[in-house]
């Protein structure tokens, strides 16, 4: 195995996650689109760990999945919260701060 | 590097979960419903665990499947569910920027794609590297990184605090 490939992969992760991050529209969506910029950290983050021999890579991925899971508990949350109050998730829609 | 370096059955495997990885998040970023993008959701992350696995990372694969599977997916089908009455197909689940978009991913990859060649080019992973242990991942988290672990602690509890706070009705 070369440690490329691991690495290419998870670039092409987090370029898919990127742009689904900037075309989504749903709050949802955009959402999903960040667990997939964070599972390619995570796989580059094991890909260094085993390369270098380390077990440091592997405390700090299961950081990121524990800050991701948070991450999502809030969003969903502050997304009911748009939903309830403005009955739609779109994330266009959010224009207060325009003036 | 010659054809027989790639058909070691770690590189098959590699390779087969890896396009399954791909094409599923190319779905992802794609579906046009809400709940299928969230079950080629599903995919991905099994398929993330898989190169856990071939990663020699066995107690991030397990917690992979715990967390991400069973937790995270199950707080996104409620999320879909409690914020859209329809389940089926929607039109407008994209913006107009696509055109800003693609060529920013594709830039990025081309630059992360060029940077990495010239960082590892042909570099093999080491062949004999024993599987992490949990007692290794242990001893690192409650050793050397305890400071980070309680930080952490203190955000999963502002996290669950601020989750009921914010979804509460007064």
């Amino acid at each position: 195995m070369l440690v490329n490939q691991f690495l290419m992969l998870g670039a092409v992760l987090f370029c898919i996650g990127v742009y689904g991050v900037i075309v989504r529209k749903n709050a949802v969506m955009v959402l999903m689109s960040i667990e997939l910029i964070l599972n390619a950290v995570n796989i580059n983050l094991l890909a260094f760990a085993l390369r270098n021999g380390s077990v440091d890579g592997h405390t700090f991925a299961l950081y990121v999945i524990a800050v991701a899971a948070a991450e999502v508990g809030v969003g969903l949350a502050m997304v009911l919260l748009m939903y309830r109050n403005r009955r739609s998730i779109g994330l266009d829609e959010l224009s207060e701060m325009k003036g | 590097m010659i054809a027989a370096d790639f058909l070691v059955a770690q590189n098959v495997g590699f390779g087969i979960v890896a396009i399954i990885m791909v094409v599923s998040a190319l779905r992802v970023v794609t579906s046009n419903n809400v709940v299928h993008a969230a079950l080629w959701l599903v995919l991905v992350l099994a398929s993330v665990a898989a190169q856990y696995v071939l990663l020699a990372a066995e107690f991030l694969a397990v917690t992979q499947v715990l967390v991400y599977i069973g937790a995270v997916m199950v707080l996104f089908l409620f999320g879909t569910m409690l914020t859209r009455a329809s389940i089926g197909a929607e039109t407008d689940l994209n913006n107009k920027n696509w055109f800003i978009a693609v060529p920013v991913a594709v830039i990025l990859l081309a630059t992360m794609i060029i940077a990495l060649n010239d960082g590892f080019g042909n570099e093999k992973m080491p062949n004999d590297a024993p599987v992490v242990t949990t007692q290794q991942v242990s001893d690192q988290i409650f050793g050397p990184y305890l400071l980070p672990f309680w930080a952490l602690s203190f955000v999963l509890l502002a996290a669950t605090v601020g989750a009921i706070v914010l979804s509460r009705r007064d």
